[in-house]
């Protein structure tokens, strides 16, 4: 029988309970052979420090509870918290505790963790002092927070700006106050501190720097700082978050060695100078360090973990293997502070090797990045990221495993730009199968690549599940999606996007053998690459697919066409129809308006403008379409496509032509732009908009074309979308003539028709377009698929193919004929109901 | 099979409807039999002819005429313009899985006329 105690239940002591648990796995604690005590000096079993600021933002305690009093029963783990281990006897081998518990050791783990640094200031032990360490702590400041308006936190670094955002939360004046000239002095150089000096204090927290408390004023609540140069800076609470300080008194009480500053001394195995006594985390003193992040307490817990089950012989021959050692810890770090992403890595100021270092800065933006490469070029030794931080995870992995740079390693810093594939996502299958992905949990990228294709994991929230990755500090969750995504896909499970049962085809490739074979009717398509008769899903695809290579006119293929396509207007409830004719830019003459509210008029149709600038008419009947249209044609109207997947409107505002602020002529862009696209069939439908200065009172950079005047010319942007997901439209070029902005949209236009999927916007199609808005920009401009002379050919002859669709059924009696509610009969549908709703008519009840 | 054919004549009429050439090819038309309304759909390729009641049952919408026909797996069916609920042309059997269901009813070809048992 093996008594185990552990002195400790943070994070560090509960971590080595899960580490013995797993290495001795099958090995029952009540079975004799090994009993495992834990005490605990805080009220509550272990809880999650590092994201303690969480309570603040309302995270109920328990919720940062690693895991309940429960599992500790469950586990046969005796657990005693708000019991205080007063006095070792190492000869007789037994802890004793503040209430007089007497307990047998063999092995002991000091798992006692720090204790916040406070200076011996005078004033210190003023009421509305506190330190940030537990969440007694964070109940007290809480409390005292609720009556209190200024806020100093004393420290800036990593707790002190997790301890000012709490501060900021509380909705207090929040300053920092920092004795180095520089804010996280152990992390960032100058500049990248700068940067993040500039980010706090645009979000409202005040940064002192070179400040040395001397004093703290205030009767017998705290009133203020003053400091070494006399200044004095007025708050009624104060927070200490000026480094920690190693719980080493006990182990100093009995004799143990220590470090010269505080901290236990151990050796590689976790060893105290007593070989029966080990400590691990804050507490440790390795290697002449204190490591106080979360990552390299785990790692020491798994040691201490394994070096007792290999000596107690309780090793499960799962576990077997060398006893492992800790060898010293990457103390690279990403953490989100108030927003602002700050990350660390490797050897992030490179003092004392040679080496050359590329920066880059942009201060509008706020972002800092730094990274250190070895004098050859070869190798990256560490780097300091600040305000953008996605590439932390891919920079830390090819600092740690050694991996070659490319030969431009000033790529590792451009910003990513938006919808780009980013270099972390792409070159994440490129590791080595040892590197550690979470280092918190000691997850390597093949631990977790196996444990997706062995158990067949689908989603992220299983993989942390099954190998605990990303459960620690979370900073490796985006790299376990890549690793997720790129798993998978060399697996071949991801579905080719056919189009139905009847096809074996995507869109695209539907599309190219369209173009190919000039296939004219849906019945040649489906009998050269399809089977069955079709459905619901393919005939409008295809429909949309001919008219986008022939633009035929589409009421000669009535029958595969969705509803709205198949009469030409759209459907509404009741099963009557809606017109709206083309009003190109929204530009109307009174007489054209005159014309359509006779229209309306005659035909008792309800009126409403739409979002698109024209005029809807609403609940004609399907027998009524073909004389409506008529009048309609007569009076010079053509066609919407409202109901098409189609170009719908080309929105404007008036421009340099009425405007004060118009820079240049919006209306009569639009119209042109509108004139040339309408009756244009694409897999969605497309909005269009033209802005006549920067105010962009169109809204162009919703639509999936907009183009915004400039002084210049034209800004042109693309793939913007409203509706459910809004996304905005992304610059694809700047300053552009007329000319070219057309020639621009043909070629996007064209190559969207060609590759999207049936019924994807443009938003959707660039968002899963491999390379995004880089690789459209080098298409459509710099014509890396050499495409573009053809796009413009197929664009213009789709542009001379338009033909009114509305004009062509009038003239026609045999397309006309189609437009009837029965066959065997005149008479319209007897059920139609209307009711009157504001001096117009409306359906009656759906 | 005589037995079903004799039951089908002895609780249903048959109506003539229209003549085939007004009926689209590979799509649908409704007819109106006194007050009822019925969709009938033609499937060119087998020279399949269906009928079944206009009235969606989602909404109440007469308007299933107007609805695209196909197959799934095989079995022929029609799809709703307004929300795309789709129904077996051969047993009025919903086929997204929901409860609702519509009637079918025989069809056959004549003389160049349609006919529809009611």
């Amino acid at each position: 029988m093996t008594n185990i105690v552990v002195v400790g239940n943070g994070m560090a002591g509960f971590k080595f309970c899960e580490k013995l648990l797993a290495r001795t796995e099958g090995i029952a604690t009540d079975g004799g052979r090994f009993s495992l005590t834990v005490f605990g000096e805080e009220p509550r079993p272990a809880y999650d420090r590092v994201h303690l600021s969480a309570y603040f933002s309302g995270t109920p305690a328990d919720e940062l509870t690693l895991a309940p009093a429960g599992w500790y029963a469950d586990h046969g783990i005796r657990l005693f918290t708000g019991e205080c281990v007063v006095q070792i006897d190492r000869d007789a081998r037994t802890v004793t505790t503040h209430s007089g518990r007497c307990v047998p050791y063999d092995v002991l783990v000091m798992a006692t963790g720090s204790a916040p640094f406070v200076p011996s200031v005078p004033g210190i032990h003023k009421d509305g002092i506190f330190v940030y360490r537990t969440i007694e702590d964070l109940e007290a400041i809480t409390n005292w927070g609720r009556q209190a308006t200024r806020a100093a936190v004393i420290g800036g670094g990593l707790l002190g700006l997790e301890a000012a955002k709490a501060a900021l939360d509380m909705g207090l004046e929040t300053h920092v106050v920092e004795f180095a000239p520089r804010l996280m002095p152990r992390q960032l150089d100058s500049a990248g501190a700068g940067i993040l000096k500039a980010k706090m204090e645009a979000i409202g927290v005040s940064i002192h720097l070179s400040k040395n408390t001397t004093h703290f004023e205030g009767y017998d609540r705290v009133a203020g700082l003053r400091f070494a140069d006399d200044t004095v800076l007025d708050a009624d609470m104060v927070i200490i978050s000026a480094g920690i300080k190693p719980r080493d008194e006990l182990a100093r009480k009995i004799g143990l060695a220590i470090g010269p500053r505080g901290g236990i001394v151990v050796n590689d195995a976790m060893q105290t100078s007593d070989p029966a006594i080990y400590a691990v985390g804050e507490c440790a003193l390795h290697g002449g360090m204190i490591y106080g992040l979360v990552a390299p307490a785990y790692e020491m817990a798994d040691v201490v973990a394994s070096a007792i089950a290999k000596h107690a012989d309780l090793e499960s021959e799962r576990a077997a293997g060398p006893t492992k050692l800790f060898t010293g810890f990457d103390m690279s770090t990403k953490l989100k502070l108030i927003g602002v992403d700050v990350a660390s890595f490797g050897d992030p100021f490179c003092e004392t090797t040679k080496h050359r270092s590329l920066v880059w800065e942009d201060r509008l933006n706020g972002i800092y990045k730094r990274v250190n490469i070895s004098e050859d070029g070869k190798y990256l030794l560490g780097g300091i990221l600040v305000g953008e931080a996605e590439a932390y995870n891919m920079l830390l992995q090819t600092c740690k495993n050694r991996i070659l740079l490319p030969p431009t390693p000033e790529d590792l810093l451009l910003p990513a730009r938006k919808g780009e594939g980013t270099a972390a996502g792409a070159g994440v299958m490129s590791l080595p199968d040892e590197a550690l992905i979470c280092s918190c949990e000691g997850i390597s990228k093949g631990d977790i690549c196996s444990s997706i294709t062995e158990k067949e994991l689908g989603d992220v929230a299983a993989i942390k599940k099954c190998t605990k990755a990303g459960t620690g500090c979370g900073g490796c969750v985006p790299m376990l999606g890549d690793l997720l995504t790129e798993t998978l896909k060399a697996q071949g499970k991801i579905v080719r996007k056919v189009l139905c049962e009847h096809f074996d085809h995507t869109r695209q490739e539907l599309y190219d053998l369209v173009r190919i074979n000039e296939e004219e009717t849906f019945d040649e398509v489906l009998a050269h690459y399809g089977k069955g008769h079709g459905c619901e899903v393919c005939k409008p695809a295809v429909a949309s697919i001919l008219a986008s290579v022939h633009n035929d006119l589409i009421a000669r293929h009535s029958v595969i066409q969705d509803t709205n396509d198949r009469y030409l207007a759209n459907i509404q409830r009741g099963g009557t129809y809606s017109v709206v004719p083309r009003v190109a830019g929204g530009e109307i003459t009174p007489d054209r308006l005159i014309a359509l509210g006779q229209v309306a008029q005659k035909y008792n149709l309800y009126c409403k403008i739409t979002g698109g600038q024209r005029i809807d008419l609403f609940g004609a009947r399907v027998d009524q379409l073909p004389m409506i249209w008529e009048e309609l044609i007569e009076a010079g109207f053509e066609s919407g496509h409202a109901y098409g997947k189609a170009l719908r409107t080309v929105k404007s505002c008036v421009g340099s032509t009425w405007c004060r602020f118009g820079v240049q002529d919006s209306v009569g862009f639009a119209i042109e732009i509108e004139n040339r696209y309408k009756g244009l069939r694409a897999p969605h439908k497309l909005k269009s908009a033209v802005s006549g200065c920067v105010r962009e009172c169109a809204e162009a950079q919703s639509k999936d074309f907009g183009i915004i005047a400039t002084e210049k010319g034209w800004n042109l942007y693309v793939c913007g979308n409203g509706g459910a997901k809004p996304q905005h439209a992304q610059l694809l070029a700047s300053d552009i003539d007329r000319e070219t902005c057309i020639r621009y949209i043909d070629r996007f236009l064209m190559f969207y028709i060609k590759t999207a999927e049936p019924l994807a916007r443009t938003a959707t199609w660039l968002n899963k377009l491999e390379g995004g808005m880089g690789y459209l920009r080098s298409v459509v401009i710099d014509d890396v698929l050499g495409l573009n002379e053809q796009f413009e050919q197929e664009m213009q002859r789709l542009v001379d193919a338009y033909q009114c669709e509305w004009k062509s059924v009038v003239e026609s009696d045999d397309l006309r004929s189609e437009y009837r509610h029965f066959i065997n009969t005149s008479d319209p549908d007897p059920t139609l109901a209307f009711v009157e709703e504001r001096g117009q008519k409306r359906p009656a009840g759906w | 099979m005589v037995s079903q054919n004799i039951s089908i004549e002895n609780t249903r009429q048959w109506y003539r409807t229209a003549p085939v050439t007004a009926f689209p090819a590979d799509g649908g038309g409704c007819v109106k039999i006194g007050e009822r309304q019925i969709a009938v759909f033609h499937f060119k390729a087998t020279g399949e002819w269906y009928a079944c009641q206009n009235m969606c049952p989602h909404k109440a919408q007469m308007i299933l005429a107007r609805g695209l026909i196909g197959d799934c797996q095989g079995e022929p069916k029609v799809a709703c313009p307004f929300h795309k609920k789709t129904f077996s042309l051969k047993t009025g059997q919903n086929l997204n899985g929901e409860e609702y269901a519509i009637e079918t009813y025989p069809v056959r070809v004549e003389d160049g006329f349609v006919y529809i048992a009611l």
